[in-house]
């Protein structure tokens, strides 16, 4: 039965279902549980927005606080993958990246082919991810073009609970290494979802809106954003085709390729800094391998060149609005040369 | 460290076993010397020569439930932990049929199948692994152990330092060795160390921390086998902190105009397999016929190995594009 | 309305949960003339795509509802009168139900009861329309679920109580199929049936393909407690079986492998929007459901992989002359010969003229009518 549940029970679902299904999988992170040590309860956050609230009680000894030692702790992560067991570890918000990037790009990614094949890493790494809270510079950064441009790696970006929990679902049983970006805005956003578990297969974008005029390629948050602007646009005689990668690795080229086969106009909308992103990384795949179907320049809506502000004023013109993505859709619709 | 530390008594051919152990990586890195003189070795190397009976002390406790990670000086832990040699010397030369396929070459063999997590390029980068295998262990209940190997350049890198503590506040099944050879890279351990001891910092993390002449494969034997015994019975992780140096520079190629003349003193008066041997043949224990028998096949394994690997063939363009996922 | 000749048409009920529907295309035009069958209106709602016929002869006077509007169930898209009637009075009865549009659909519309049945260790799950009357109950086919229905539950509940369930390995009861046997489905429409409470009065069986042969099963288990038999395009009757759609159906991974296979359901593959396939893949991922489609997939096709393996016509000839037997069939499936409803012993035969393999989406007012008759043939 699908019924209405948020992204944040989405994925706390996903969790638990994998977790009685699968005895190897273990939670680990920064407060998954909350308390530990401390004289009041236990379980006292469930992850600093509740995504693992339960789990600790639920799955004894199989959900562990850690010190904020992330070097350490996703270094163990990813070590107990390769002695079988399936650890989701938390990386709590993605800008911390930094003190232990090195576990993740050269030791989980490269483990396989640099042993010969003879290594399996099925680690997930959950992580938050995106701007909009006011949480500035060092909580709000986007950075997974970061880990899509590493071979060796998976990076998944859900943007609905149905796709939450699918993915998640699919991350869990996958057997290489998995970044998964929860944005943070989106915890609280509600939709359908079977109460059945159910994996999403990886490379698969999803179109959320047909249409024939503009292809919008997007991703995460800035989904729903698109979406918006494309009801602006539809009232106004613009029909905007939405493409959601829901994995930006692997990549699902032929939905992107097929779309702007139909429109021969894109406009990609990405959330993160422009340089070396999916934004470019999108345009120059539809350039190189679309290029006689295109019949305007490529746009792209991303934030600026600069690191998140504080500021609500500034923040807000930093992340994509709607307003700018139906200007950059008119743009490429009235394009003549 | 003098020569009277009491020692566990050793087999026969537990005996033979750990000195054939030795020899392996003796020779196996005494010649990977001489040939990558000749150009013919792609790559970096780093060799582990006069080191061995840290390798060997402690793997010759470990058995298939345990896991071991290393460094960038890992020939002597491949070997130690049961990796084919002739697989590694292939792998060092690039070959298809090399340990990895020739895909990871001299700092990146390893073999998940016999617990050996590989050597590292990045120092410092196997600590937190074994925290992971450790924690698998304890989990799954296998009674396994998992050692860290590093180096005294390794013990001052901050994952070196979170390990040792999130396996503390975990209770691990995890011993850290510190393989303090004297130098990191080209700076002494002396100064970039700022205790005396590496070992020093066991107990500010809330374990034991134990010091031992790097050279005395017996004094190593008995210092892990305490140390192993000890997390297997879940009373958690121990630090051990080998004394010794490397005969060799940091890489090959090293001209090692940092160091004095400490290696002509340690290959003459200190040398693991020569008090191995001298101990074992004053006790009676073998007989030198039964060592020199040993030399014997180890020299002929190492060069059927260098044979082998330089007849073998290289990865073809096919193999690039393999192995990156498990399905993509 | 102000006078009576105005007839007004109204946005159909599609399945027991919708609520809205939105008008994509008007067919007709103010002034235009209508039989009744005529097409009217494509409309779309968040499960299906399908076109609104006309139930009455008139003359289109005025259209009330825009395309790309949404309109709540039961509200008033368009009005047929004759010529008399005055512009003035179509003007009022417009403002009438541009009202009941405008205000849209209250939050607290009540949502379908959907029960569960616990029969030999599985859930089933069935719903309910129509207060009184004999028993009907929608038994759907291959991967389908109890919404396969969704153009007839509601209007055939007038005057009857109209269950659909979800088979085993089906919708939203439990994926676990077992031996994948007509027999294994059987029981669960029996179990079914006993919840309900159908075991004195009057219960109707309608099947489609598998479903009809899972029917003609039920049926003869017990023919005294069935009064018709209603079998839409039933599998069981011949050889001939488009077991390539059955195995792609099953095998199919995503949405462009699927989609092409879904189109052989029907005559008009226009009806193949991208929702439909998308929920389809959204049921064909969920856990146990590769491996119940597998199980079926087995049990209709036999070991050389073409031909039908199971046989309804024994099931049938158990009937003897207790249960009257209808069998629907559109004249353009693609999945079972339209030929083999000559092979149902005994029955009254519908042939749906431009109709595939659902004929109950693609013709549902016909397939309606055909219902019905076999109903009331049974008294």
């Amino acid at each position: 039965m699908a019924r209405t549940i948020t992204y944040r029970e989405a994925l706390n679902e996903a969790l638990v279902q994998e977790m009685e299904r699968d005895e190897s999988v273990i939670v680990l992170g920064e407060d998954n549980a909350g308390g530990e040590g401390a004289p009041g309860d236990h379980d006292a956050w469930g992850g600093v927005l509740g995504v693992t609230k339960g789990l600790y009680d639920r799955f004894p000894g199989r959900v562990l606080d850690t010190p904020i030692s992330e070097s350490a702790f996703i270094g163990a992560a990813i070590g107990a993958a390769t002695a079988g067991m399936r650890p989701v570890a938390e990386l709590m918000f993605v800008d911390f990246m930094g003190v232990c990037f090195d576990q993740i790009y050269n030791q989980a990614a490269k483990f396989r082919y640099m042993f010969g094949g003879k290594a399996v890493t099925p680690v997930v790494i959950r992580t938050m991810y995106g701007a909009g809270l006011r949480a500035a510079a060092q909580h709000s950064q986007c950075l997974y073009p970061l880990f899509t441009h590493i071979p060796g790696l998976k990076v998944v970006l859900p943007a609905t609970p149905y796709d939450a929990k699918g993915l998640m679902t699919q991350a869990i049983r996958d057997n290489d290494p998995v970044l998964f970006f929860e944005h943070k805005a989106l915890y609280d956003l509600t939709g359908p979802v079977p109460e059945e578990s159910y994996a999403l297969p990886f490379g698969e974008a999803n179109v959320v809106r047909e249409g024939g005029d503009v292809t919008i390629v997007t991703m995460g948050r800035m989904v729903h954003t698109s979406l918006e602007a494309a009801e602006q646009l539809a009232a106004g005689g613009v029909q905007c085709e939405i493409v959601d990668l829901r994995t930006t690795s692997p990549l699902d080229e032929d939905t992107v390729l097929e779309s702007v086969e139909g429109t021969g106009r894109l406009v990609v909308v990405d959330e993160a800094n422009p340089r070396c992103s999916m934004a470019t990384d999108i345009s120059a795949l539809v350039a190189r391998k679309a290029f006689g179907s295109l019949r305007a320049p490529i746009e792209m809506v991303t934030a600026p060149h600069t690191p998140v502000p504080f500021s609500g004023a500034l923040e807000d013109l930093y992340i994509p609005d709607a307003q700018r993505v139906v200007n950059a859709v008119k743009a490429v619709a009235e394009y003549a040369r | 460290m003098t020569d009277t530390i009491e020692r566990r008594a050793l087999t026969r051919d537990q005996l033979l076993n750990v000195y054939r152990m030795m020899r392996t990586i003796r020779e196996f890195e005494e010649r990977v010397h001489a040939e990558f003189a000749t150009g013919e070795i792609p790559g970096f190397v780093h060799l582990y020569a006069g080191e061995e009976a840290s390798a060997a002390g402690v793997c010759s406790n470990l058995d298939q439930r345990d896991t071991i990670a290393s460094t960038h000086r890992g020939h002597g832990h491949c070997i130690a932990k049961g990796v084919d040699a002739g697989e590694m010397m292939a792998e060092i030369y690039g070959r298809r049929s090399g340990s990895c396929h020739g895909k990871g070459g001299s700092m990146h063999i390893a073999d998940l199948s016999k617990g050996m997590l590989g050597a590292n390029g990045i120092v410092g980068g196997g600590p937190p692994l074994i925290c992971g295998t450790a924690l698998a262990a304890k989990i799954k209940g296998t009674g396994g152990v998992s050692v860290a190997f590093f180096g005294d350049g390794g013990s001052n890198q901050g994952t070196t330092l979170e390990s040792m503590n999130l396996a503390c506040v975990w209770n691990l099944p995890a011993i850290f060795i510190a393989e303090n050879n004297g130098y990191a890279e080209s700076t002494a351990s002396t100064w970039s160390v700022a205790s005396d001891n590496i070992a020093d910092r066991a107990a500010g993390f809330g374990m034991p921390g134990v010091i031992v002449d790097g050279f005395d494969f017996f004094a190593v034997h008995e210092a892990a086998s305490e140390a192993i015994a000890r997390a297997r019975g879940g009373g958690g992780p121990t630090l051990i902190e080998m004394k010794f140096t490397r005969y060799f520079g940091h890489f090959e190629g090293d001209q090692q105009t940092y160091r004095g003349d400490e290696v002509a003193r340690a290959r003459a008066e200190l040398d693991c397999l020569k008090r191995f041997a001298d101990r074992v043949v004053q006790t009676g224990e073998l007989a030198q016929a039964d060592l020199d028998a040993v030399d014997a096949d180890v020299a002929a394994m190492i060069d059927k190995a260098v044979d082998d690997a330089k007849a073998a063939p290289l990865p073809t363009r096919a193999d690039l594009l393999t192995d990156v996922y498990v399905r993509y | 309305m102000t006078d009576d000749r105005i007839v007004p048409v109204t946005m159909p009920k599609w399945g027991l949960s919708m609520r809205l529907g939105k008008i994509t295309d008007w067919v007709v035009a103010e002034g235009d003339e209508v039989q009744a069958g005529d097409d009217l209106a494509d409309i779309e709602t968040d499960k299906i795509a399908g076109t609104l016929e006309s139930a009455d002869a008139g003359t289109v006077r005025r259209i009330v509802a825009r395309a790309g509007e949404d309109v709540p169930v039961s509200g008033t898209i368009a009005l047929l009168a004759p010529p008399g009637v005055s512009d003035d009075d179509l003007d009022a009865a417009v403002a009438q139900a541009r009202a009941v549009i405008d205000a849209g659909v209250p939050d607290e519309a009540a949502e379908p009861i959907v029960e569960t049945a616990e029969i030999g260790g599985r859930k089933i799950r069935y719903a309910g329309a129509g207060q009184d009357g004999d028993v009907v109950l929608l038994i759907h086919g291959y991967g389908g679920d109890r919404n396969s229905w969704l153009f007839l539950q509601e209007p055939l509940a007038a005057g009857r109580r109209v269950y659909a369930l979800d088979l085993p390995g089906h919708g939203t009861s439990t994926k676990d199929v077992g031996d994948g046997s007509v027999d294994l489905l059987a029981d669960a429409v029996v179990g079914v049936l006993d919840a309900i409470g159908a075991s004195g009065g009057a219960v109707h069986l309608v099947g489609h393909s598998l479903g009809g042969a899972v029917a003609a099963a039920v049926a003869a288990r017990d023919p005294r407690r069935i009064r018709s038999l209603t079998l839409i395009a039933p599998a069981g009757f011949g050889a001939e079986i488009n077991a390539d759609y059955l195995r792609g159906f099953a095998e199919a991974q995503t949405r462009r492998e699927l989609k092409p296979i879904v189109a052989e359901l029907f005559a008009d593959e226009s009806l193949v929007t991208r929702q439909l396939v998308d929920d389809l893949l959204a049921y064909k991922r969920l856990d146990g459901v590769a491996t119940a489609l597998r199980a079926l997939l087995g049990t209709l096709v036999g070991a050389d992989g073409s031909t039908q393996r199971i046989d309804s016509a024994a099931a049938i000839a158990a009937l003897g002359d207790v249960v009257p037997v209808t069998v629907i069939w559109g004249s353009a499936d693609r999945v079972i010969p339209p030929a083999q409803a000559e092979s149902v012993p005994g029955a009254t035969r519908r042939l749906i003229d431009g109709a595939g393999h659902m004929p109950h989406m693609e013709r549902a007012a016909q397939v309606q009518a055909a219902i019905e008759e076999a109903i009331a043939r049974a008294r």
